[in-house]
Order: structure tokens, then C-alpha cells, then sequence
């Protein structure tokens, strides 16, 4: 079993949020109309990080909330039924822009999960989709706006994520052989 | 986070982690029912079958709505307008329906172990929906779920069912799901309802009721099965309503926040007080909202397949 590498620790996270956050607000003219929405489990934190830094950027609060896509996945009938997250959006989506984020981007098919739920709430003016990690790999049509860190990978390897609520310093992101 | 089973046959034979996945997966489609859109696709393409073949309204709209919301398609079938009539059997009726490439069979029942039966001779999913006198899962994963949702735990209450036990489905099942999750049931009722043999399966029984419900945290009263008893039981309904109905009198004598529970449908001033049955203290109305929500856990977790949760992204 090979060591599992550390890609990004928590000085590079904070840092690739923080250009992220740049560049959404450079996108974003109409910047009160935009809204972060995390996908679980990880996306949440990084909304809750990015409408920090975006706040801090735009000097007003950026609203976010979370979206559960479990419901909307197409692949419910290969699996053992997942888990469920909670879904908390406080906000109406109807002609906001939507800033979908997510830890790691692979197949694409959790965005494009993501997309048909939200479609639920509203119809937003725009859906952006920022990612901290674009591994590859798609079998969708998908694209990020907004990437922390392209990585490329083999199929057979897993990125994951530790993101601490109370002590950022100990944030890592893990690239591990299965 | 596990579920692994085919068929939802009986409390009695979950684990109470299997029952608290319905619980928190539950919670999460209770949330759908509040969206401008109610609707998920989880089940699309799906056909849902309810078999039923003794009368509901309840839990047969419950388990329609649940499959609709799911996005599944179903087929209401009822024994009234059948083959079942002219005399087909309820393996053939149902293999029918099987043959019709439906993935659900929702079967209610007055014989026991009828879904059983039905699962050992279908490739489709079969869900209880009440079975005799046996079990009711889908009313006791609900009863359970409103409880954690209003006491915000179980383990450690005092549940009071209190009514016709021994013909009833529901206490078995609610028997089975509340004492495996930890809390304490007393069972009350008229001696020949509420046979002392319930305690070998680690019940209270006392057919005293203010015993009964003065340590409550939750009552959950019984209608009397009128179908089911092949002789009288008790002497009147005039009396039972003396000796166990709940009244503003025995409601004085609870505690403050003792809630309560009546799984439908009830017979205002038999065991319950119409206005109880209407006031604050009574969350009949909120298990029904529940009902619906454990029903669509019930069903997406079942359209799982077998192979373990794939962790990446």
C-alpha cells in the first residue's frame, strides 16, 4: 500500500479559497445577486468558508445554504440506498446566481444531480460551480468556473478531504491509492 | 447508515440501528413535504402496487402519496372490484400483478403472515401494510419517529398503549420498535385485551389506568378491532369508555407534557374525549404528516441496490 500523498494542506487551501473567492467576485458585477450553495458532505464548509472571505471582499453578507442532491442521484439503483443530508436553503433562488460548491470534482454526475434539485427551489438567473479540487475523469459534460487545484488521478485512486470546524490549521486534502 | 433488506415484512426482526435509518432518512423527506415542490425523482420509472385487501384509507392514500412523490408510478388495487372475488388465489392475484413488472407490492392483510407468504413467492419488493392481528411496521416506524421528534429521543420513555391490545397490529409493532429502541411500555386495557403474557416480550401490564398513564410520557390509545374479536370482549362500550376511555378528568392527572397518540381511526367518546382528540395534547394529525414521510423513507431505501455505498465523489 503506497503512503498517501498530502495535495493541498491547510496554508494552500486557505489560499486556494481565497483566490476563488477573488475570482467570483471579479465574475460577478451584479455581486448582490449572488449566493453560495454547498453540496455535503464538504461543499458545506467550503460555502461557509468562501462567503466569509466573499463577505469580507464585497463588505455585505453573502447568504449560503446547503443542498442535499441524494434524491436526484442517478444511481440510486446500483447502490445500498445513502445517506441523507439535511437541505437548508434560507433564501429564494429565483433570479440569483447560484455559486454551486463542492469538495472534489470527478464524474460530474453529483453536479448535475445538484442542478435538477435546484431546480426545485427556483429557477436561478446563473449556476456557477466552484470546486477545491478538479480530479478529472468526467462523464458528463461538465465544467468548473472556479477550481481550487486540478489534479490529475488514476481511476483506482481517492481524494479526500479534511476540513476542521474549530481548528483550520489541521485542514489537509489526502490523495490515497484504494 | 445501513439497509440492506429486501422486503419490510416485520418490526419484530430489525435491528433498532435498521430502524433508526428509517427514522433519519425519514427526516429528510419530511423536509420535501415542505417545498413549493413536493416531489423528488428517487423512484422514477418504479411501479408501486397496493394490494390491498382489507379496507384503509389511511394507509393506503399514505403509501400513494409516498410513491407518487417518489416519482414511482401505482397501481391502487382493491379487493372489491378483483379476480379475488371470483375466486383466484392471493398468490395468483398477486403474481399477476408481479407479471405486470411491478417493483413494489404493498400488501395489507387480514390473514398473518400473508406478506410473508408473499415474499417467499415474488421477485418484488413487498412491504407490510398491515397483516391480521401480526404486525403494522410502517404505524410503529412513525409512532417512533413522531416520538423522537417531539421528546427528541426515545430511549428512557414511559409509552403508555392503552386500549385493545390483543387484536391490534399496531401495538405489536410498536411493541417491538419502542422497546428496541429503549424505551418503556406499559400496556393497558380490559383483562381480556391485554393478556399478561405480554410480559414475557418485556412489557408492563396493568389494567389499571390511571397506574397506567400517570407516569406517561406518551399515550398511545387503541380503537377496540370490532372486526377482528369473534366474541365480546367486555361488557359495553358504555363501560369500556368509563373504565379506559381518556377525559379531562384522567388528563388532570398525567404529566404536563405527556402527549397524545392515536394511530387512526379514532372513535371520538369511545377512547378518547372529542375535544382531547382535538386539542393541543394530541399530535394525531402530525403522525399522519409523518406517516407519509416514513413511507417514502421506507420505499427509497428498499430501491437500493446491493452493492455498498460507493464513498467517492
Amino acid at each position: 500500500m503506497p503512503e498517501p500523498t498530502i495535495i493541498l494542506d491547510a496554508t494552500a487551501i486557505q489560499r486556494a479559497l481565497t483566490r476563488i473567492a477573488h475570482e467570483i467576485a471579479e465574475r460577478n458585477e451584479a455581486y448582490t445577486e449572488v449566493v453560495l450553495i454547498g453540496i455535503p458532505v464538504g461543499g458545506d464548509h467550503l460555502a461557509a468558508r468562501l462567503a466569509k472571505i466573499l463577505s469580507g471582499i464585497w463588505n455585505h453578507a453573502v447568504p449560503i445554504g446547503i443542498l442535499d442532491v441524494t434524491m436526484h442521484r442517478d444511481d440510486l439503483d446500483s447502490r445500498a440506498a445513502p445517506t441523507m443530508h439535511p437541505t437548508d436553503i434560507p433564501f429564494d433562488v429565483n433570479g440569483k446566481t447560484v455559486v454551486l460548491v463542492d469538495d472534489v470534482l470527478f464524474s460530474g454526475r453529483t453536479t448535475r444531480a445538484a442542478m435538477d434539485a435546484l431546480n426545485d427551489y427556483g429557477r436561478p438567473k446563473k449556476i456557477q460551480l466552484a470546486v477545491l479540487i478538479d480530479r478529472g475523469h468526467r462523464d458528463l459534460p461538465i465544467k468548473a468556473d472556479f477550481i481550487g487545484k486540478n489534479v490529475p488521478t488514476a481511476l483506482d485512486e481517492k481524494i479526500s478531504l479534511r476540513l476542521t470546524e474549530a481548528d483550520a490549521a489541521q485542514d489537509e486534502v489526502i490523495l490515497k491509492k484504494t | 447508515m445501513s439497509w440492506h433488506r429486501k422486503h419490510l415484512l416485520d418490526i419484530e426482526s430489525l435491528t433498532a440501528e435498521e430502524i433508526l435509518t428509517v427514522l433519519d432518512t425519514a427526516r429528510s423527506f419530511k423536509a420535501v413535504g415542505k417545498r413549493a415542490i413536493k416531489k423528488v425523482p428517487a423512484l422514477r420509472g418504479k411501479t408501486v402496487v397496493n394490494l390491498f385487501v382489507e379496507p384503509s384509507t389511511r394507509t393506503r392514500t399514505s403509501f400513494e402519496l409516498a410513491a407518487i412523490r417518489l416519482s414511482a408510478d401505482v397501481i391502487n388495487f382493491t379487493t372489491e372490484a378483483s379476480s379475488l372475488k371470483k375466486g383466484e388465489t392471493l398468490k395468483d392475484t398477486a403474481r399477476n400483478l408481479e407479471a405486470l413488472n411491478s417493483d413494489f407490492i404493498i400488501i395489507r392483510h387480514s390473514a398473518s403472515g400473508a406478506p410473508h407468504f408473499l415474499s417467499r413467492v415474488l421477485d418484488a419488493h413487498v412491504i407490510n401494510a398491515g397483516d391480521g392481528a401480526h404486525e403494522h411496521p410502517t404505524q410503529a416506524l412513525l409512532d417512533a419517529f413522531t416520538i423522537r421528534e417531539k421528546k427528541g429521543r426515545i430511549a428512557g420513555l414511559n409509552v403508555t398503549i392503552l386500549g385493545d391490545i390483543l387484536y391490534s397490529r399496531v401495538a405489536r409493532s410498536d411493541i417491538w420498535a419502542l422497546t428496541k429502541l429503549g424505551a418503556k411500555v406499559t400496556l393497558c386495557g380490559p383483562s381480556t385485551l391485554v393478556p399478561k403474557t405480554f410480559e414475557k416480550i418485556g412489557c408492563r401490564v396493568t389494567h389499571d389506568v390511571d397506574e397506567a398513564i400517570g407516569d406517561a410520557d406518551i399515550i398511545n390509545l387503541l380503537r377496540i378491532q370490532h372486526e377482528r374479536q369473534r366474541k365480546t370482549m367486555f361488557p359495553s362500550i358504555g363501560e369500556y369508555t368509563q373504565l379506559f376511555g381518556l377525559n379531562k378528568a384522567r388528563l388532570a392527572k398525567i404529566k404536563p407534557d405527556a402527549i397524545i397518540m392515536h394511530p387512526g381511526p379514532i372513535n371520538r367518546g369511545v377512547e378518547i374525549d372529542s375535544e382531547l382528540a382535538d386539542s393541543n395534547r394530541s399530535v394525531i394529525l402530525e403522525q399522519v404528516t409523518n406517516g407519509l414521510a416514513v413511507r417514502m423513507a421506507v420505499l427509497f431505501l428498499m430501491n437500493g441496490g446491493k452493492i455498498p455505498p460507493e464513498t467517492a465523489a
